[in-house]
């Protein structure tokens, strides 16, 4: 993992130092909101429906057990003792008060975490795949460069005002489970006559306008990195439209102007910049590279080749975790998607579980994936009996990673002031309703995602069901979209007509899951095969059944 | 012809709390909807909103909301503003548990 230098230590205590100046002022009434509003965006401060939100970035998703403790102590002495993992690979605090916030940032900057750039029109946190320098099929651990963009990309005085948010996600794998084709830079490690370098994808996105990013470059060397980012990132901010905040993406620049005329335009600015780069970035990423040496796995107990007889481990086994690239560890996911809860929260005491579990028996290491769940990168398979024993007696032991419950929902209108409907509400009845049906390990790999606004943080666009709720007319309404896939075959989902109410969807949601059972040509067909091979037919026939018997009056 | 002017009450953030809060009969700002002054005069309550606009170091983020007058008071007429007041729906935190029994 990377440890802070010195530069690093000083330059975030600075910077809260400043930010702790700038609420004094701010509360004095020195400053106005105009004044302030930017100064608490670039620092992960929002004001939500009910509360203040704090939003604290999770370089690329990795944490070690002494972060996730900290985590675990803002939710309980600043907070109402539980935190929200995000889409994004950050945390949010939904109820912070002004005054403790820069103290909360003190207490974040002691562990090497910080808020910067979580909001405003700059590059987000970078995020990567969760499963990084564990997984099987992976060509080299993505996070060191992740985290060469992260330091980079950190208070670079040319992005502070970018024309939108800027988002960078990168995988070291072919399997895409970081969605970097819906990221305005979307980067895959790839090995081409044994050299390293990326595959470069631009101008993916989801919210008002979906797109599937495009490949700018199929082979760009590891080396030129930066200087090729940077020089995307400059034509974005010279060439993208400022005049409509709904069209000022990269991936609207890339549609107006066509992946050519892009391509050409960053070739050459990139030909200007590299020139620019003396060498430093390479010496700091070979430093980078020390601190993500992998374990010693070697030292790990072997497992037993008994078989695992107890049903409930045997089942969280077999849904919770996947190969890990040494057969004697695996990869667990733990759920943070029981049934009937928040997806995606956890209490104070939950985390401190987690962290235990990760100190004792998992090379102390932990991620937050994209989905809202928490991974143990590294866990020897002969201590998987023992921390499903522990998590279990803490609520995390739910057996549903890739199943229908395993539900992406943003916080929807229950915190966001953007939102225009509920989220939550709805992943919990779905995740109740199926629990209670006893269906969802029939019904196998299915992705439900929720969005309670138009700009998807909840990525219904690539959920194989999306949902997205709007406000119809002064009532929640929910439009549910089908095929869409957030993986290396990236799919923008397709509307299946119109909306429904709250309390139809669910319903609706039955129909349309009992109709894939019927359809299926056997268990191994999932949810999104089938549809891809039948088409929308069958499954809006199952959403709208008054519809087809008007259709064939 | 410009459109009849719906009642509405007036609305923002606590600077320092982040909370809910709503502008009084009094000219003071209340946590309870309840207390809030139901505006029938759209030149009243373009006034008022330009004088709490003024109060920089006590709100954020006022505006005019439309609400209708109830039996305790004015009560909200679109879901959103119904949220506010009461707090998020997947735990009892915010106003339905810092208001209960008050």
């Amino acid at each position: 993992m990377y440890q802070y230098n010195d530069f690093d230590t000083a330059f975030l205590a600075e910077r809260n130092a400043q930010f702790r100046a700038q609420v004094e002022r701010r509360i004095d009434g020195s400053l106005t909101e105009d004044e302030f509003k930017p100064l608490r965006l670039m620092n992960g401060l929002y004001l939500q429906l009910h509360a203040y939100m704090l939003r604290v970035a999770i370089p690329y998703g990795t944490l070690n057990s002494a972060q996730m403790q900290q985590l675990a102590l803002l939710a309980e002495k600043w907070d109402k003792g539980y935190g929200h993992f995000t889409t994004r690979q950050n945390i949010q605090y939904n109820w912070p008060k002004l005054r403790d916030v820069p103290d909360m940032l003190d207490a974040l900057g002691e562990v090497g975490l910080h808020a910067i750039q979580t909001s405003g029109n700059t590059i987000r946190n970078v995020t990567s795949d969760h499963f990084a320098g564990a997984a099987a099929d992976e060509v080299a651990d993505p996070r060191p460069y992740a985290e060469l963009l992260r330091q980079w990309s950190t208070d670079h005085p040319e992005f502070q005002f970018l024309g939108r948010k800027f988002k960078i996600a990168v995988t070291g794998a072919e399997a895409d489970r970081a969605v970097i084709r819906a990221h305005d830079i979307g980067l895959q490690l790839v090995e081409q006559d044994g050299a390293l370098g990326f595959r470069v994808l631009v101008g993916g996105g989801l919210g008002r306008t979906p797109m599937i990013g495009k490949v700018i470059r199929d082979f760009l060397p590891e080396a030129d990195l930066l200087p090729y980012c940077e020089a995307i990132v400059s034509v974005y901010n010279l060439l993208g439209r400022r005049d409509n905040k709904y069209k000022a993406r990269i991936k609207i620049t890339v549609h107006e102007h066509g992946i050519e005329r892009i391509s050409e335009l960053v070739e050459d600015e990139f030909i200007a910049r590299r020139a620019l780069f003396t060498g430093v970035d390479r010496e700091i990423l070979a430093e980078i590279k020390t601190m993500f040496a992998s374990p010693d796995f070697s030292a790990a107990p072997l497992a037993s080749d008994t078989p695992v007889l107890e049903p409930g481990l045997r089942s969280w086994i077999d849904t919770n975790t996947v190969s890990h690239r040494d057969p004697n560890h695996a990869i667990v996911s733990i759920s943070l998607k029981a049934h009937g809860e928040t997806p995606g929260d956890a209490t104070a005491e939950q985390m401190r579980v987690m962290a235990d579990l990760a100190a004792t028996y998992a090379y102390d290491e932990l991620r937050i994936s994209h989905e809202q769940n928490v991974i143990l990168p590294h866990v020897p398979r002969a201590h998987l009996s023992k921390i499903y024993n522990t998590l279990k007696v803490h609520g995390l032991a739910t057996a549903n990673i890739g199943l229908i419950s395993d539900i992406i929902a943003c916080p929807g209108m229950d915190y966001c002031a953007l939102a225009t409907a509920r989220s939550i509400p709805i992943a919990q009845e779905i995740a109740t309703r199926f629990d209670e049906l006893k269906l969802e390990h029939e019904i196998g790999a299915l992705k439900i995602k929720i969005s309670g606004c138009i700009n998807a943080c909840g990525h219904h666009h690539v959920g194989h069901i999306g949902i997205l709720g709007l406000d119809r007319a002064g009532v929640e309404n929910y439009q549910i979209t089908l095929g869409g896939d957030g993986s290396e075959t990236a799919t923008v989902g397709e509307r299946a007509g119109p909306g429904f109410s709250a309390d139809a969807l669910l319903p609706a949601l039955e129909r349309l899951i009992y109709a894939y059972l019927e359809h299926r040509e056997g268990k191994d067909e999932t949810f999104l095969a089938a549809y891809r091979r039948l088409g929308p037919a069958p499954f809006k026939a199952a959403l709208y059944p008054a519809e087809e018997k008007a259709n064939a009056a | 012809m410009s459109r009849a002017f719906t009642p509405k009450i007036l609305t923002a953030n606590h600077l320092l709390e982040g909370d809910v809060i709503y502008l009084s009969a009094t000219g003071d700002w209340s946590r309870r909807i309840k207390d809030a002054v139901l505006l029938t005069d759209e030149t009243d309550a373009q006034h008022r909103l330009s004088r709490a606009n003024q109060q920089v170091d006590e709100i954020v983020g006022a505006y005019l909301v439309d609400a209708k007058a109830g039996e305790t008071g004015p009560e909200p007429t679109h879901f959103r503003e119904e949220f506010r007041r009461t707090g998020p729906s997947n735990y009892a935190h915010g106003k339905q548990a810092d208001l209960a029994g008050a």
